[in-house]
């Protein structure tokens, strides 16, 4: 199988019936911290409780197993997802909702693909790869309800969270910025003797224009880092589309102009988003350099929830680019009978139940404060400027 | 300063920009978690020669970057979340813009978003020297100490170019550090002090009872020979030096403005908003009464920095046309 074997995530998965439930005692913490103090994002793979091997595999391959595995992040990052618009629909979210629908495939395959210790630097359409990697379903439920306890404590929403300290990198707005920082992420490691270890970077086909993009790209070429940047052309940013931002005839020769590898995907079908960032991922970790991936699929949402997509070409819809890898991989699990339509129904069941959950207990959750907020943006708190003699 | 100058001692005197480069070596020294990282720093000793022999000294920490000003200052945010001590020549002050993006949304935004500390310090060659023209010669210490998150210090002597920047490099906040070309040279010193004032206090460079001026990098040397003239006609300028723009130690300002009772902000950057402006507007709204005339404030022209050292020594402020200023702030 070409498809590498993750240690820390097998033995914390598995395969069977998901069970994804969230500990209490995990809850209890959360809510109590902010996230300076937060306990380590817990690895959703650990909640992945599975109750049974499939009867008829035996000794169960791996990658039926990671297949089976990241169908379900994929499934619960879609399930998630949904009831996060339908609450943005409803007038319970402030700010913009952007969703991951048809990306789910490559993201699910670049979270997986990383181990604790690595960088990954997602971007806005990587909820399936963020869950993956091991970001708690409620870090996505109390950020986007804008919940005091959530990671980002209200001072920045949606997509922007993350926890750096674990590996997980908030992004910010400006495209192709945090490649450079997850670069400095991996020179740390080479200057701490840290081996081993990769990073890998989202970004979307618009990201490619951006100088950032150049810079960071040559610079993790030149100094040879353990970089995995994948690049997910689906056609549009926001409303451009790819005639109007680039003029090369494969966004995947950019890697010859950087002197390093690249790799192309199919971006809806998740076997080869697991076979192909697994291989980029593996000749990363192994010294081989960065590594340039681009997936093609079709977004198949809004750029955000505020957008209806009305300008993407219908044409794009007929072709196999426009398939949605969700289905496409629902397909495979019952075609190869990997999973029956009694496995999916409770998978299903399963996702719907975490989500609701971590929404009920999200709600519940207390709003900022601006009375108790600590207006600080220094760590050295008597350099602030603005604060009270009293409280530097 | 003089109380604090040690046993330090140079055979010959230190200029400005040695001690840029001790202070350098000595953050090498003392903590691993330090790298040096910009554009022809390594074995060349970079354009100004301020990491002269330090990579040979510190093999694999002092390391040439890409002409990637945005992808220098990312990489050192994501160096020093992970637990290093950054610190990045821009070769120009000017060049910062390139990565304004990193400094001042990422950077300066990372410890309020996410409660991290990101230490690192971004070396800000800045500046007109004769000669220096439009993008060699700028001074963009406003620019940044407008966005929230980052400590902005502008040395005005030798003994602050060594102690700020090893004090830049020990904080856990972002600190854009504006060193002054011009001083590379011009000042010397007879040794490096042991220690200092810290960050965030101003220093009364020069005490008066006639009036203040504010200012803060190469224009304290042109304040304090305007000062300097002007008492030769029985005038006493207090001369202060902010040492550091943000935070902008708004006591020691007010304090002198109530002994003065006249003000004059002096500074080499253009004049819209700025430096002198946030001065002058401090002292406004919180020492208006203690106020005998104006305040007045003194900034280059507002038109690119001229190459041609005959347009370039008209733009900015200098002793002659600051001690115009103060004779028409004293006469007020």
């Amino acid at each position: 199988m070409l498809f590498p074997t993750h240690t820390a995530k097998k033995t914390a998965g598995g395969d069977g019936e998901g069970v994804f439930s969230v500990p209490p005692s995990n809850l209890a913490l959360l809510s109590k911290n902010p996230c300076t103090q937060g306990t380590r994002l817990s690895k959703m793979s650990a909640m992945l409780q599975l109750a049974e091997a499939p009867r008829h595999l035996g000794k169960a391959s791996d990658f039926i197993q990671t297949y089976r595995q990241a169908f379900q992040w994929m499934l619960l990052a879609r399930v998630a997802e949904e009831k996060i618009a339908s609450l943005y629909r409803s007038g319970k979210i402030t700010g913009g909702v952007f969703l991951g629908k048809g990306q789910e495939a490559i993201s699910v395959a670049t979270g997986m693909a990383l181990q604790e210790g690595d960088i990954f630097a997602p971007l806005i359409r990587d909820q399936a790869g963020r869950l993956a990697f091991g970001e708690s379903l409620l870090d996505f439920t109390l950020t986007y309800l804008g919940a005091r306890s959530g990671p980002m404590r209200g001072r920045d929403g949606n997509v922007h969270r993350g926890r750096p300290q674990e590996g997980l990198l908030p992004m910010i707005s400006h495209l192709g910025a945090m490649v450079s920082v997850v670069n400095g992420m991996l020179l740390a490691h080479r200057f701490q003797g840290k081996t081993g270890t990769v990073g890998a970077a989202s970004l979307g086909d618009g990201a490619t224009s951006t100088g950032a993009f150049h810079e960071s790209l040559n610079q993790a070429a030149v100094e040879k880092l353990p970089l995995i940047l994948v690049v997910t052309n689906n056609q549009y940013a926001y409303s451009t589309p790819n005639d109007r931002q680039f003029a090369c005839k494969d966004l995947v020769d950019k890697a010859i102009g950087y002197g390093i590898r690249g790799h192309s995907v199919d971006g809806t079908d998740l076997t080869d988003c697991l076979q192909v960032i697994g291989e980029a991922v593996a000749d990363a970790r192994s010294g081989k350099g960065p590594q340039l991936v681009v997936a093609n699929n079709l977004r198949l949402a809004g750029h955000g929830e505020h957008d209806d997509s009305h300008y993407v070409s219908s044409h794009f819809k007929e072709l196999a680019l426009g398939r949605d890898c969700l289905e496409v991989a629902k397909e495979h699990l019952l075609k190869n009978d990997w999973a029956d339509a009694a496995q999916l129904e409770a998978w299903t069941r399963n996702c719907l139940g975490q989500v609701e959950e971590a929404v009920a207990y999200s709600l519940r959750e207390a709003s900022p404060d601006p009375a108790q907020e600590d207006w600080c943006a220094l760590a050295t708190r008597h350099l602030a400027e603005g604060l009270p003699v009293h409280v530097r | 300063m003089q109380d604090l100058l040690t046993p330090h001692t140079f055979p010959d005197l230190i200029t400005y920009l040695e001690a840029i480069r001790e202070a350098q070596k000595q953050a090498l020294e003392d903590d691993p978690r330090v790298y040096i990282y910009g554009q022809d720093i390594g074995n060349f000793g970079g354009a100004f020669k301020a990491t002269k022999n330090l990579a040979q000294s510190f093999p694999g920490r002092v390391l040439d970057s890409p002409i990637s000003e945005d992808a220098m200052v990312g990489s050192a945010i994501g160096a020093a979340l992970q637990g290093m001590r950054p610190i990045i020549e821009m070769q120009f002050a000017d060049f910062s813009t390139v990565g304004l993006n990193q400094i001042v949304n990422q950077a300066a935004t990372m410890f309020w978003r996410t409660g991290l500390p990101c230490p690192i310090t971004v070396r800000l060659p800045s500046g007109g020297t004769p000669g220096g023209g439009p993008f060699h010669s700028q001074n963009l210490e406003a620019i940044y100490a407008h966005y929230p998150g980052l400590v902005i210090l502008t040395p005005a002597t030798v003994e602050d170019a060594y102690s700020m920047l090893l004090e830049a490099v020990a904080l856990d906040d972002p600190v854009v550090f504006c060193e002054h070309k011009y001083l590379y040279y011009h000042l010397k010193a007879e040794s490096l002090p042991q220690e200092a004032l810290p960050v965030g206090k101003a220093r009364i460079a020069r005490t008066g009872r006639d009036a203040t001026v504010v200012t803060y990098s190469a224009m304290l040397h042109e304040a304090l020979a305007a000062a300097e003239e002007l008492s030769a006609d029985g005038w006493e300028i207090e001369v202060i030096d902010l040492r550091s723009i943000k935070p902008l130690d708004t006591d020691t300002v007010l304090a002198s403005v109530a002994r003065t009772g006249r003000v004059l902000a002096v500074g080499e950057a253009w004049p819209w908003g700025g430096v002198t402006a946030e001065v002058l507007a401090r002292i406004a709204t919180e020492g208006f009464n203690l106020l005998d005339a104006p305040p007045m404030r003194l900034n280059s022209k507002d038109t690119p920095v001229p190459f041609h050292p005959n347009l370039w020594g008209t733009h900015r402020p200098t002793a002659r046309t600051i001690a115009h200023a103060l004779r028409d702030l004293l006469r007020l």
